[in-house]
């Protein structure tokens, strides 16, 4: 028997699993075990899985995603911090036949970028918001961020979060939910395969929704890790997330069809 | 046939905007400008042209809604007062980086921080000296009437195009307020989206079929990338300067003193031109209609004519005339005059101004 050589495999009746053409081959700023790269594979996946790369504009943060537009292989603008949506919100009003969204982290979209994520959000834009939250600002080395959780110790809150002098952790996922303008809220992660196969789903759904013209703005929040600036190895960062962020950040849908669903 | 109509500048800079084929406004109400956006919901100009009209959360938002549509090669726009204009200048500087085309009303008052809303022209060194952060300069056009205000819509969307930068139309508070006969030009179409990506290969408007995808940003994380940027929006600076110079000169053929002012001054100043000469004291007026570029060349050449001084006239405290300075040097006499903090100087003022810091001074 002649031995296997690896040109024996590269057959196309072997093929499992193809990089999808919307991502660049562009090397990814993020750390290794970080969820942004599986993030924007699957909104890669999904506009061509949709047939949309050529009609998409995508907005970029300001973050550790701020290079957003280096990996995704779609027209593309970047975005001042926490500004996102206010220009998708002009580039989908001046081309409602275009498919547009915004990727961003939990500083932009809940610190600096409030007031723009409620009014697009409850001005029912027809655009879908990504919102990766890390709890953490990873970008500029692991400061307190808006959904830090309590007693997290991040480099700005050294001791821990205190609530009492610092706030608590805004659940801004269940603020936007509350608006009339909101279609479809939703909360996911990307830390096993499983997770990365609903997130994909609800990732689909968020631009049907845009493709169908359903009334209002699509939100899908990932609960993601950062372990460089949680100070901790992939494997874990991911357990001490869903020890510590899924209990409070609880994932699954919050509100579909325009309908919240009951807890 | 010319259309003939009693407007406010603010309506009739709205007006224009409807008739340059303007694709969105996105405006926030501010006084003493909020007739514009008033006007323009009012008129439904989606029904006139297609053009979208937004009223948006905050000028924060309406400037980054002017990236995003700017971006996509829309014609957009925006209109607003002095501490609206303060909060926009980041969007300003980010759309200056990643060249990307828009035009926005400033129609001043008084300030400095909540100010008053009364007219001023307190804002020339914001609008001049570039006004966000980093190295940049923006187109700054200077209407002194109604006329001006509809006239100057065109031809800052011209610029904006043809130079991919912001524009600032920079008025003030009398002149949005004030009503004078406007003479409308002809409605223009917008440009259908084929023509859109025909013109401007460089928006992101979804990238054409078997082409790269287009990127715009003011993100260069490598400084001599980040240098280069500025050489390439440097050069655009020098050519602006080099080609879009404006201005109006008034009674300078045998003037030995020349006041320089725009806008509102402009017109309070051609006054006491009038009382100056019956007294007989030669003065001319120098308008800049382009505050950048400045007209140094015109200015050059009066001092090399013998000009005997020149006084500055704005309702400042004296912002301008550092221009006019500069481009003098020291080479005949310049002195400022105006009042400010909302107050109009009088023709009469000016003509006193003229007398003990230049003509006696």
């Amino acid at each position: 028997m002649s031995e296997i050589t690896i040109q024996d495999i590269i057959k196309p009746e072997n093929l499992v699993y193809e990089k999808t053409k919307l991502m660049t081959d562009n090397a990814l700023s993020y750390c290794p075990g970080c969820g942004h790269g599986t993030a924007h594979r699957l909104i890669m996946e999904v506009i061509e899985e949709l047939g949309q790369e050529n009609d998409t504009i995508g907005v970029a943060p300001v973050g550790c995603s701020v290079l957003a537009y280096e990996f995704m292989n779609v027209d593309m603008q970047e975005a001042a911090h926490g500004r996102a949506p206010a220009v998708a919100t002009a580039i989908k009003r001046l081309w409602p036949g275009k498919v547009v969204y915004t990727y961003q982290g939990d500083g932009d979209l809940a610190a600096i970028g409030t007031a723009e994520t409620i009014h697009a959000c409850n001005r029912g834009e027809n655009i879908v918001i990504i919102f990766i939250n890390n709890g953490i600002y990873g970008m500029t080395g692991g400061q307190m961020a808006p959904t830090t959780l309590p007693g997290m110790k991040t480099s700005t809150s050294p001791y821990g979060r205190d609530v009492q002098s610092m706030g608590n952790p805004l659940k801004i996922t269940e603020l936007v939910s509350a608006l009339p303008g909101t279609y479809y809220v939703t909360r996911q992660s990307v830390h096993t395969p499983a997770a990365v196969r609903k997130a994909k789903r609800a990732i689909k759904k968020a631009f049907q929704n845009q493709l169908d013209c359903k009334p209002g703005l699509s939100f899908v929040e990932i609960v993601s890790n950062c372990n460089s600036g949680w100070k901790m190895e992939p494997v874990q960062s991911n357990i001490w997330m869903e020890e510590n962020m899924f209990p409070f950040y609880e994932l699954g849908d919050i509100k579909v069809d325009g309908s919240l669903l009951a807890k | 046939m010319a259309e003939l109509r009693l407007m406010k500048g603010n309506e009739a800079l709205a007006e224009a905007a409807i008739r340059t084929g303007v694709d969105g406004y996105f405006g926030y109400p501010i006084t003493p400008q909020s007739e514009v956006i008033e006007y323009l919901m009012a008129e439904k100009p989606f029904e006139r042209t297609g053009m979208i009209v937004l009223q948006a959360e905050s000028e924060v938002a309406s400037i980054n809604m002017l990236y995003g549509g700017g971006g996509t090669g829309k014609k957009v726009m925006t209109s607003s007062s002095s501490p609206g204009i303060s909060l926009m200048q980041e969007g300003l500087s980010y759309m200056a980086g990643a060249e990307i085309p828009c035009v926005v009303a400033n129609i001043v008052r008084g300030g400095p921080g909540l100010g008053d809303i009364q007219p001023a022209q307190s804002d020339y060194f914001q609008a001049v000296k570039g006004g966000g952060h980093g190295d940049y300069h923006l187109p700054v056009l200077a209407p002194a009437s109604v006329q001006e205000m509809s006239d100057f819509v065109p031809v800052a969307f011209d610029l904006a195009f043809k130079y991919r930068t912001p524009v600032l139309i920079i008025s003030d508070g009398l002149i949005g307020q004030m009503m004078e006969k406007v003479e409308l030009f002809e409605q223009m179409p917008r440009l259908t989206d084929e023509e859109i990506n025909e013109r401007y290969p460089w928006a992101t408007n979804g990238k054409p079929a078997g082409e790269e995808r287009r990127i715009l940003t003011s993100l260069y994380l490598d400084p001599h990338k980040l240098e280069k940027n500025n050489f390439k929006l440097q050069e655009k600076y020098r050519n602006i300067e080099a080609d879009e110079v404006n201005y109006e000169l008034i009674d300078c053929d045998d003037a030995e003193y020349i006041i320089v002012a725009y806008g509102s001054s402009s017109r309070i100043s051609q006054k006491t031109i009038k009382l100056a000469r019956a007294e007989g004291i030669k003065v001319g007026l120098l308008r800049p209609i382009t505050l950048w570029p400045f007209p140094k060349n015109p200015i050059d050449d009066l001092v090399k004519k013998g000009v005997k001084g020149f006084l500055s006239v704005e309702m400042s405290a004296g912002q301008m005339v550092e221009d006019v300075r500069l481009t003098v040097r020291e080479r005949t006499k310049v002195e400022h005059f105006g009042r400010y903090g909302g107050v109009i100087h009088s023709p009469e003022e000016v003509l006193e101004a003229l007398k003990t810091k230049i003509v006696g001074g």
